[in-house]
């Protein structure tokens, strides 16, 4: 499955996508489990939006990421 | 995993109970007349005083339910009505107060068995509260107390005991006792429960030896566990409170209790409490394994995961992460830990995360060769008693924690003291001479439990560390070992109390969620690092203010009600994401607790009146600081090593992290700066920025530029007593007033 392209969303830099704020870069075929291991987000309780879209658990490893995505990885709060 | 043990096999100590409790000598029977709370409160509390041996009852009024509202409330303002500006921790006045809140004691929402416990903290002479399990305030409330207040000092050590059932009170002196929580705890509940079977309707609050001697002593609440026959022990940790109860000359608390029946808060209705109920227990049941996995390792679950986000302590919060994480990583302790049994420290507690390694073989001081029950480690504890002090060993980490806990010393507390200890050794502020021959290097697990024999003897190295970070601050520059403001950069304490164990560096929010708080740096008010640092949601200063706003008063809402914040966010409903960016609240168990305040106490509440609730104690608390002499922004003010890189070992250990951030945050090309120039920019710069979130913060919360309460806010919470105000009114310039 391919994320689509949330439209108010602007492109910052070809081949490059933006987590959490912070830009990384893209690879062809990309998916959420590939961004979550490069960042080391070992963390269970995620909530994962691409492009403002939910993606849901369990399907990280096949949710691919378009070039340019804003990538959102919210961690919650537990322990503490 | 298998067990392999006999998880119900432990040393005894009850072979002389029949002696010791003949050795009792009556100083005062009370008698009283048990009732049950209606609506959550049962309206009246109980005041002790042990030395002059009265026993009071008093009325809880409407204003003070709908001010001060229960629990850690109720505790602030018998407190605050107890003592007075001059009072020290140790004088007779001091109270310790402890109070369930009214939603306590229930069965049918998971985490409802909790305690607040307050007093003026020997560490910081400040009001400390703390939060904890075991069964004794929801038994206590059963018998027909809101709150029980503890004043007075006795002579010689007594026990007070309170007797549903034999509608008594008791002040008893008690000489024959060994008084070390994991003994106290099995002996007193043998004394008093009337058999086997009364074993659960006992609950013991205890503090061993190590109290005696250590400001950073800690309560031991019991709880019985039927499965393992054996008393268990929460804490009630911070703040030094173990070492009032020890100067009070208290050898246990003691609650006798009647059988538990559902519904014993005579709820407004009681099907609202067990419908949310049984939605939480469903989702636990659910989803707790592809979780936190709660049931199985509580929350040492999150050991390599703070390692990996570079947030477990390491070295004294050096560091972040280490090499030999694993080895006290989760999967150790799941084995462990006796797996299959039901571990909750209240009844219906489902994410029965209150684990224990069984059979650990004692290998030091008085109790060696004994085979007991470890109650944890949880993270705090394997976090402070390992990392932060070099120390990867988990039979060496569940030693210390036996020790901690039956001397009944703070494991937060003694782990920051101790990593603070271990950093002088290594700088050459300490060396064997002025240690007694400790070695105290990193790693050095011997010594580490060594110096908790030492605090339990009052003699030797041990004494002066157990008096707490500050204290030793104070002390190693007065000998002239030190350089008293480098130790301040690097002791992590804030207002006196010792950090707990996460690292903060990379998280401004998390900085104020430990420096801001009114008791001090203890993580139960706000803990932002995920939002902050990982997720990037709070950019802004005043984003960071308004989590810093939500976040401590919802968490305060916890303690005034007797619940555990666990339930709450460590475990989520399947479809939580669906919130988005609001997930991290979890507005769907926000609304559970809705249902269940009203549930029982028959009002219909918001999160916004819970807010309020918390709001008006949250700000009251802060007064009570002021009174005591502690306040204004210098009190607020963290050390260096929370807020960045101190030390050059430290920068270059992250050098491209904090040159990168020279270069994009602060605007200075690093190429040719020493890292001595590099680190002074950092500095500079992440002190603005603390400033600056101080300025936010105080604006959001309705204070002054120097952090005191504005008479509009005490007015806005109806905390304008007289009292009050004359507090603040010196602190406020002619336009805050
Ligand atoms: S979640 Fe854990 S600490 Fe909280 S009440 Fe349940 S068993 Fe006790």
């Amino acid at each position: 499955m391919t994320v689509p392209l949330n439209s108010e969303f602007r492109i910052p830099n070809p081949g490059t996508i933006i987590v959490n704020g912070e830009p990384m870069p893209w690879k062809d075929g990309m998916t959420v489990a590939d961004v979550l291991k490069i960042r080391n987000y070992i963390f269970r309780m995620l909530v994962v939006q691409v492009n403002g879209e939910l993606v849901k658990r369990g399907t990280y490893d096949q949710a691919k990421i378009p070039d340019g995505a804003n990538v959102e990885v919210i961690h919650m709060i537990s322990g503490g | 995993m298998t067990t392999t043990y006999d998880y119900k096999t432990r040393t005894s100590y009850t072979e002389d109970v029949a002696r010791q409790k003949a050795a009792h000598k009556v100083l005062l029977r009370h008698p009283f007349e048990p009732s049950l709370p209606v609506r959550g409160y049962t309206n009246r509390t109980l005041h002790i005083d042990h030395s002059t041996l009265k026993v009071t009852e008093k009325q809880v009024t409407q204003q003070m339910k709908d001010i001060f509202i229960g629990g850690r409330g109720f505790g602030l303002w018998y407190l605050w009505n107890a003592v007075k500006p001059t009072t020290k921790w140790n004088d007779p006045e001091n109270e310790i107060v402890i109070s369930p809140g009214p939603l306590a004691g229930n069965t049918a929402y998971a985490g409802s068995g909790k305690s607040l416990v307050v007093t003026l903290s020997p560490l910081t002479g400040i009001p400390i509260d703390s939060n904890v399990g075991g069964y004794f305030g929801p038994l206590m409330k059963f018998c027909g107390y809101d709150a029980l207040e503890i004043q007075g000092k006795a002579q010689r050590d007594v026990v007070v005991v309170i007797d549903g059932p034999k509608k008594t009170i008791t002040i008893e002196e008690a000489p024959e006792e060994n008084y070390d929580s994991h003994i106290a705890a099995e002996v007193f509940m043998h004394e008093y429960a009337d058999d086997e079977k009364d074993f659960v309707n006992v609950s013991v609050v205890s503090a061993g030896k190590g109290a005696d001697h250590s400001r950073i002593g800690c309560l031991n609440f019991s709880w019985y566990d039927p499965k393992r026959g054996a008393a268990r022990l929460k804490q009630a940790g911070r703040g030094g409170i173990g070492r009032v109860f020890r100067d009070k000359k208290l050898k246990a608390l003691v609650v006798h209790g009647f059988k538990l029946k559902p519904d014993m808060n005579q709820a407004a209705d009681f099907k609202r409490t067990t419908a949310v109920g049984r939605v939480l227990a469903k989702e636990i049941h659910d989803f707790d394994d592809q979780q936190c996995k709660m049931r199985k390792i509580g929350t040492a679950h999150l050991v390599e995961i703070m390692d990996a986000y570079d947030l477990l302590p390491v070295h004294n919060f050096q560091y972040g992460q280490h090499k030999d994480t694993h080895k006290i990583a989760s999967p150790v302790w799941e084995k462990r830990f006796t797996q299959g049994i039901f571990d909750g420290c209240w009844y219906g507690c489902h994410m029965a995360c209150a684990k224990g390694a069984d059979c650990h073989r004692v290998k030091t001081g008085p109790y060696k060769g004994h085979l007991v029950t470890v109650d944890g480690p949880e993270y705090e504890t394997a976090a402070g008693l390992g990392s932060n002090c070099g120390i990867f060993d988990p039979d060496w980490i569940l030693e210390s924690n036996f020790y901690c806990d039956t001397y009944g010393i703070d494991t937060i507390s003694y782990g920051t003291c101790c990593a603070f200890a271990m950093e002088c050794f290594e700088r050459g502020i300490l060396n064997l001479e002025r240690t007694g021959g400790l070695d105290l290097t990193w790693g050095n697990a011997e010594a580490h439990v060594e110096m908790l024999h030492q605090m339990a003897r009052g003699q030797g190295f041990g004494v002066i560390v157990g008096q707490g970070v500050k204290y030793m601050q104070e002390y190693f520059a007065a000998q002239g070992w030190g350089d008293l403001q480098f130790m301040r950069d690097f002791g992590m304490q804030v207002k006196g109390l010792e950090y707990s164990q996460y690292q903060s560096k990379e998280s401004l929010a998390q900085q104020g969620g430990y420096a801001l708080t009114n008791k001090g740096p203890q993580h139960d008010e706000a803990w932002l690092i995920f939002m902050d640092m990982v997720n990037n949601q709070i950019p802004t200063f005043e984003d960071k203010a308004e989590a810093l706003h939500y976040f401590p008063l919802f968490r305060t809402w916890f303690g005034l009600m007797g619940l555990c914040k666990l339930p709450w966010n460590d475990i989520e409903p399947e479809d939580n994401a669906k919130h988005g960016k609001d997930a991290a609240k979890v507005p769907d168990h926000v609304y559970n607790y809705t249902e269940l305040y009203a549930g029982i106490t028959g009002q219909e509440a918001t999160i916004d009146d819970f807010l309020r609730m918390s709001e008006g104690v949250y700000n009251f608390q802060r007064v009570f600081n002021l009174r005591m002499g502690v306040g204004g922004r210098k009190s607020d003010w963290p050390p260096y090593r929370s807020m960045g890189p101190l030390t050059v070992e430290e920068y270059e250990s992250r050098a491209e992290r904090y040159d990168k951030q020279l270069k994009e945050l602060i605007g200075v090309d690093p190429e040719g700066k020493t890292t001595e120039e590099k680190i002074a920019l950092h500095r500079a710069w992440r002190e603005d920025r603390y400033n600056k979130l101080c300025d936010a913060v105080y604006r959001r919360r309705g204070w002054t530029n120097n952090a005191i309460p504005t008479l509009e806010t005490l007015r806005k919470f109806k905390i304008d007593f007289p009292e009050v105000v004359e507090v603040v009114k010196p602190y406020l310039e002619d336009g805050e007033k």
